[in-house]
């Protein structure tokens, strides 16, 4: 488990994490969500006991990381931002210094090294020197690192940064075997990662929680959710048809390819009506699909700055 | 104890990967050897004793440990791999004190390849070896205390050679500040007792003190306290670092 209460940290005059209270529970993979610059990787560092929070406490599975460090630490498995990891060393050698600094007694610590040699596939580079490595072996040693000796808290500052599509998608497959008994959070400015891995989302900005949702509350919170969109040829008369449908609230037309939204009144469900019109006027319409909401839409709504987002909390 | 060795073998391995360890060795030895027969006048003396070779390894140390030392915490630093090493569980002492033993012991290991000296001065002559070893205790407990200030200082920056010229800076005026030249210096204008106290401070005169072959508790707490001292105010530092 991880808990902050009103964390804050503040650097000169910036505030970088604004009075952060936030509790992340086993078998929840939590995603934290931001802009560049929103605080994100200084809140990990305050609860991986790198940074000295200015006020405020976070604590890891009820060890407050300022008066019981150690066992904090010993609690989380950690990969800072970039998996820094010392270059000069080779794989084998970076993983075996993981070992000796996790206490393990030789048995077991070769066994847990040789479990996440597997599990990361790192088996054709462990002879290989760090700095050599590609961006994505790098991340995978770093994962390696984070998780050898199976903490039941996790922390991941932007785990698939830089990795091709098979890595990322072999990384969310291992951080989904993991979840299930642990908690699990991840910073990320990827949308796409949230919905293949968060079962929950906080939004920060400017150091301020702003949301804490489930990705389908958020979704739920988009102007999209419920629309329906369908692409026809020749549907000019069918727009002024939908129009006057009660449930419809507005129509957009897509201008590059002519793909149709229609948008739904508040509460309104609008899939069936619009099928039944459309099949009246016996208009041919190609993938009629209906929108859960978009949450990159619903990111930029939450974390601009026009004041009236500011402050909205789920 | 287990992080405290994690650490000291990860550096020590760190200095024996990158070239660092083989260019100091060779350097090191080098230069010893032919500071003591070229300026020390090993042969004109007509003595069987190392004092020419163990009167030039502050010198040698002034150069050479800042070299081992500037990268300590800097390049850590730098690197972001401070980050890794102080979320692992360890405390700050703990992983000050792998990196000091394992330059430490470097150093040692550096004064051990020096033997052929001590077997030609053997063969040469017959020296007090009593003196000799007292004399290879002091250097190597110099070399710690500089390891030390170059602990802290490379813990102040992150920039490996801002943390060179630091440590250079400060070990040089400890070796010189007992010197009669700077204690004539300010005599007209500071108190004697004043005086007599910074002369104590002198790195120099406790080791050659050392070097005379007496093991007298005081010069060997010198060193000691100066070592505990140093590395005290770098584990303040990163604390610092991490509040800052």
């Amino acid at each position: 488990m991880i808990e902050t209460d009103q964390l804050t940290r503040c650097y000169g005059n910036l505030t970088a994490v604004d009075a952060l209270t936030m509790r992340v529970e086993p078998g929840q993979v939590l995603g934290l969500l931001g802009p560049n610059g929103a605080g994100k990787s200084t809140a990990m560092r305050m609860i991986a006991g790198f940074l000295v929070p200015t006020s405020g406490t976070a604590r890891v599975c009820g060890h407050d990381v300022s008066r019981e460090p150690l066992k904090a630490k010993r609690a989380l498995g950690y990969l800072p931002e970039g998996a820094p990891s010392y270059g000069e060393m080779t794989v084998r050698e970076f993983l075996q210094f993981i070992v000796r600094m996790r206490g393990f007694k030789p048995d077991t610590g070769y066994r847990r090294f040789e479990a996440v040699v597997q599990q990361l596939q790192l088996e054709e580079v462990l002879g290989l020197c760090i700095d050599t490595l590609s961006k994505g072996l790098r991340r995978r040693v770093g994962l390696a690192q984070a998780i050898l000796h199976d903490p039941p808290v996790l922390m991941l500052d932007e785990p698939t940064d830089g990795l091709d599509p098979n890595q990322k998608h072999a990384v969310r497959q291992l951080i989904d075997v993991m979840a299930r008994e642990r908690t699990i959070l991840i910073s990320t400015h990827l949308l796409e990662e949230v919905h293949a891995l968060c079962n929950r989302v906080v939004i920060i900005a400017r150091g301020k929680l702003l949301a804490d949702a489930t990705p389908a509350e958020l979704e739920a919170r988009s102007r999209y959710h419920g629309a329906v969109s369908f692409s026809a040829p020749g549907s000019g008369m069918s727009q002024e048809m939908l129009g006057r449908l009660p449930q419809v609230a507005a129509i957009e037309v897509d201008p590059l390819d002519g793909r149709i939204t229609v948008f739904p009144k508040p509460g309104e469900r609008i899939l069936e009506p619009v099928e039944t019109l459309l099949r009246e006027q016996g208009l041919e319409v190609s993938e009629i699909q209906l929108e859960r909401g978009r949450l990159d839409e619903v990111f930029r709504q939450i974390t601009t700055t026009d004041g009236s987002a500011v402050g909205s909390r789920a | 104890m287990t992080p405290v060795n994690a650490v000291l073998r990860r550096e020590l391995r760190s200095y024996f990967v990158t070239p660092v360890a083989y260019v100091f060795l060779v350097i090191f030895l080098v230069l010893a050897g032919i500071l003591t027969f070229y300026a020390g006048d090993f042969y004109e003396r007509g003595q069987a004793d190392l004092q020419p070779f163990f009167v030039m390894h502050p010198w040698l140390y002034l150069i050479l440990v800042p070299a081992i030392t500037m990268r300590m915490w800097a390049e850590e630093t730098k690197g972001g791999t401070l980050e890794l090493l102080l979320t692992l569980p360890l405390t700050l002492w703990q992983a000050m004190l792998g990196k000091f033993f394992a330059a430490w012991l470097f150093i040692g290991l550096a004064l051990v390849l020096t033997f052929p000296i001590w077997i030609t001065v053997n063969y040469l002559g017959s020296p007090d070896n009593g003196v000799i070893l007292a004399s290879y205790l002091g250097s190597w407990l110099m070399a710690g205390t500089f390891i030390a200030i170059g602990a802290c200082l490379s813990a102040l920056t992150r920039s490996q050679v801002v943390a060179f010229i630091l440590t250079a800076l400060v070990c040089v005026l400890l070796i010189l500040v007992g010197q009669p030249q700077v204690l004539d210096f300010f005599s007209g204008t500071l108190p004697r007792k004043l005086i007599n106290a910074v002369a104590h401070l002198s790195m120099l005169r406790h080791f050659e003190a050392i070097a005379r072959g007496v093991l007298d508790v005081r010069d060997l707490l010198y060193f000691l306290l100066s070592m505990v001292g140093w590395l005290v105010a770098g584990v303040l530092l990163l604390d610092l670092k991490r509040m800052r």
